[in-house]
């Protein structure tokens, strides 16, 4: 089923337009441009800094989340998740105004601002559960707090740790709103240029022979990771996570002091949002927020900000509830398939949808979608469908690590008891998945409320998401305009923190019993 | 949260309206810039049978490119909002079933697309015009502190030693507006000059985003963003959206540094409601309808008989004589003229 939903909402479409492209000729004199290979040398080094200080920033704060029993936690996972759904004009804006423009540091730590919460929650989500007692014992047996971690800790994150880095550079290397913003003409992507291509040119043999580019290099990007996954995913000792909280001692408050530096660095742009949401040219004012509930700002747009946030909640549940669906299902089948290349090939198709230009998805629906009857193509349902398929990869990055980090023998035992292979999947599997399974949906959900991309392609006037609501107001003059946009930037900001809090209470009081003593 | 799924998916977003069978649904594909007065499109459908579906997507070069790749099953009747810079591409496709409206008389027709034959001149119905020109900070220039400077008046002051490092442009090549300045410089300077004037300019510090938004709401001293830079590239409607307190416009439009750009209707060829296409172009070009584009769109109304909002006389009237080149020109030079653009400014 979730290949079916691959092929014909992804597939389809841009094999399409790819064709189409490929058709009208001309696409050998993109691929021997030399500019075209400028280019993509930029998108792939500008993706692989923006990683690294993702993995980076991000290390410290899974750790503290998921190891340290400091007050705060639940506000600090909720901190975090923020950025990950801003619109990227606004966040683009906000590093501009920070850092200037037209520079690559800017647009690396863009791009790693929204891509922390990944390594986060990625890796936080094994982490809670890894057996302390190997790190102990190395301890014990003399290795620094450094040598442990590197030695013992470290290689049992890596799958994670894999999984994280191979989804943020997908983020990073198709990032597009705030390479545009930040980088103009100056610099350009694989994305923007196929943007460009696409919507203001109409060159498709040029867009087509970048898309193929940047697809090679996602296939690339993927089957590095799975390598690097492959010689670890093996099964690991987890622990329910409460036992494994202390207080932080000793070197953990370094650990500490750098959590809460990054935590810092990603609530400055957060701030500067929200400050502006509430500057008019005569001191600070609400004038902003009145709009946000009255009536569509001088008719901007046909709905007001707050029919666009419960818009956003409708199709991003939609999304997310199709995306567990799917994710949970492929996410299964992939950790019992015996053979290793048939899952990492059906782990590496159901991870495309990451790479691909949403573009050139949302041109090929305009091909594909319009020869079916009675318009599919501008149903309302298409976007929570579509930010599906943006979510499920996510879900299987992170609940494919846990569930293979579970050791077969468990399985093996129960079954051998007279388990069904459903009873064994829901005492065994869903135990020590649970928490991942919850964590999972929540992020999947917060990326359907922010995802900007698909989304503005087939959104009508009056599904309005919030995100698309941002994109419109911001680009009319006016200070009101500009104050409404930053004010509905808020009110994302608010959403997406209420939905994680929730989600956090829930896990709170529902996780300790669902994952239980095994 | 499930209890509002539910009803997403299976009630298909908002109310569809009676099921009347006299009622006609008319899609109406337009930008994302598209706005209206509620109360004058409820007039339309109520005194017309006609009930108006709005589809916006992206801006008027992707609204074009989206017919021409649909062309052979349309995502809609009626499209709003294709532009002069656009218009002989979509055309050229076939695209548009030609029609033209009894109410061009009143205005529209000035801005009749030339064409080989009438098919061409009838592919499309205007029902805006919007202007693309520099815009100044007033407050700026008036505040001694910033050394007293006149404000500029027109193109050649910008390459001026005096101006340096003082104005701020969206890229041609990502932003329309941006574009539509180049062609305003390619146009007074002509074939032989614009590209020299550009040089003038980036040797004199001129600052280039990647979209007008950056432009004006970040760089720009006289917008709500309070940047450094006085001089900016926007549209002679800007000015009515930065009137102060006291009631005076904070910013205002150098009249000798615009270009026009025209929006078009057009019935979409293979439409599934012709008619009812035809009468939605009609109602665009309406006085009603035109009544209200000032201020929800910030374009000028094509109508001869319509009167522009009080504060617009003032501060954002309409400019006397724009640039614009030929559609079919631009069509077929932008990309040179755009990749030539990047080798002077970007280098």
């Amino acid at each position: 089923m979730p290949v079916g939903f691959l092929l014909f909402f992804f597939a389809w479409p841009v094999v399409a337009i790819l064709l189409r492209g490929i058709g009208e000729g001309g696409l050998a004199e993109t691929l021997f441009d030399v500019r075209t290979w400028r280019i993509v040398g930029f998108t792939l080094g500008q993706a692989a800094a923006a990683t690294a200080v993702a993995v980076l920033a991000g290390l410290p704060l899974a750790y503290l989340l998921s190891r340290l029993d400091v007050p705060g936690r639940g506000l600090i996972r909720v901190l975090v998740t923020v950025p990950f759904v801003l619109p990227t004009v606004v966040v683009g804006i906000a590093f501009r105004a920070l850092l200037g423009d037209g520079s690559l540091v800017a647009i690396v730590l863009a791009n790693a601002f929204f891509n922390v919460a990944v390594v986060v929650r990625t890796v936080g989500g094994l982490w809670a559960h890894l057996d302390r007692r190997a790190e102990d014992a190395a301890r014990a047996l003399g290795a620094s707090r450094l040598r442990a971690f590197l030695s013992v800790t470290l290689p049992a994150l890596r799958p994670a740790l894999g999984s994280a880095a191979a989804v943020v550079f997908l983020f990073c290397s198709t990032s597009f709103g705030v390479v545009l913003v930040l980088g103009g003409a100056r610099f350009r992507t694989l994305e923007t240029e196929i943007y460009l291509r696409t919507v203001q040119l109409l060159d498709l043999p040029g867009a087509a022979a970048l898309s193929l580019i940047q697809l090679a290099a996602v296939v690339a990007a993927l089957a590095a990771g799975a390598a690097a996954r492959r010689r670890r995913e093996t099964a690991l000792r987890l622990r329910p996570a409460d036992t494994l909280l202390h207080p932080p001692r000793g070197g953990d408050w370094l650990v500490v002091g750098a959590a809460l530096s990054v935590l810092i660095g990603l609530l400055v742009p957060v701030v500067t949002l929200v400050i502006r949401s509430l500057s008019t040219s005569t001191g600070f004012g609400l004038a902003g927020y009145r709009a946000l509930a009255g009536e569509p700002a001088d008719g901007v747009l046909a709905v007001s900000a707050l029919d666009a946030a419960v818009n956003s909640l409708r199709a991003a549940t939609d999304a997310t509830m199709l995306a567990m669906v799917f994710g949970v299902l492929a996410s299964v089948v992939l950790a019992r398939t015996r053979r290793r290349g048939l899952a990492q090939l059906l782990d590496g198709l159901l991870m495309l949808p990451l790479g691909v230009s949403a573009v050139t998805v949302g041109f090929g629906y305009l091909i594909t979608l319009g020869a079916l009857p009675d318009g599919l193509r501008s149903s309302p349902a298409l976007v929570p469908f579509v930010q599906a398929l943006v979510i499920t990869p996510l879900v299987i990055r992170m609940l494919l690590p846990v569930l293979r980090a579970v050791d077969e023998r468990l399985r093996q035992a129960a079954a051998s008891l007279g388990a069904s292979p459903w009873r064994v999947w829901r005492e065994v599997d869903l135990p020590m998945a649970a928490r991942s399974l919850i964590a999972s949906a929540a992020f999947g959900f917060v990326v359907a409320l922010g995802e900007f991309g698909a989304t503005s392609f087939l959104v009508r006037a009056e599904t309005m998401t919030l995100p698309v609501a941002v994109a419109r107001l911001i680009s009319r003059p006016g200070e009101l305009n500009t104050m409404t946009a930053y004010a509905a930037c808020t009110l994302l900001i608010l959403v997406t923190a209420a939905v994680v809090a929730l989600v956090e209470r829930i896990r709170l009081t529902g996780g300790a019993n669902a994952l239980g003593e095994f | 949260m499930c209890a509002v799924a539910s009803c997403s998916l299976v009630g298909g977003g908002p109310d569809r309206g009676p099921d009347d069978p006299t009622s006609r649904r008319v899609v109406l594909v337009t930008h994302d810039s598209f706005a209206y007065d509620e109360a004058v499109v409820a007039e339309f459908e109520e005194s017309s049978g006609i009930e108006l579906d709005v589809r916006q997507s992206g801006d008027a070069g992707e609204l074009t490119n989206t017919l021409v790749l649909s062309r052979d099953n349309p995502i809609g009747d009626v499209v709003f909002g294709v532009d002069s810079t656009f218009a002989s591409r979509a055309i050229r496709e076939g695209v548009f079933e030609p029609y033209r409206s009894p109410a061009a008389a009143d205005g529209a027709d000035r801005y009749r697309i030339e064409g080989a034959d009438d098919e061409t001149a009838d592919a499309l119905s205007a029902v805006d015009v919007g202007d693309v020109c520099l815009n100044i900070d007033v407050d700026w220039f008036a505040d001694p502190a910033n050394g007293g400077i006149a404000p500029p008046t027109g193109f050649d002051d910008l390459v001026d030693p005096d101006y340096r490092d003082l104005t701020v442009v969206p890229d041609p090549a990502t932003s329309s507006p941006g574009l539509a300045f180049q062609l305003a410089t390619i146009e007074h300077y002509g074939d032989d000059g614009w590209a020299d004037y550009w040089a003038g300019l980036r040797d004199n510090g001129v600052k280039v985003t990647g979209g007008w938004t950056e432009a004006y709401t970040q760089d720009f001293s006289g917008s709500s963003g309070a940047g450094p830079r006085p001089i900016v590239v926007s549209y002679a409607s800007s000015p009515a959206a930065e009137i102060g307190e006291d009631g005076e416009p904070r910013t205002t439009a150098l009249l000798d540094t615009c270009y026009r750009q025209v929006e078009y209707a057009g019935v979409l060829a293979g439409a599934a409601e012709p008619d009812g296409a035809r009468e939605v172009i009609d109602f665009l070009l309406s006085e009603p309808f035109q009544s209200q584009v000032a201020e929800n769109m910030y374009v000028y109304p094509v109508r001869e008989d319509v009167a522009l909002p009080e504060s617009w006389e003032a501060a954002a009237p309409l400019p006397e004589d724009s640039a614009a080149l030929p559609a079919d020109e631009v069509d077929a030079n932008r990309e040179d003229w755009v990749e030539q653009w990047r080798t002077i400014v970007l280098g």
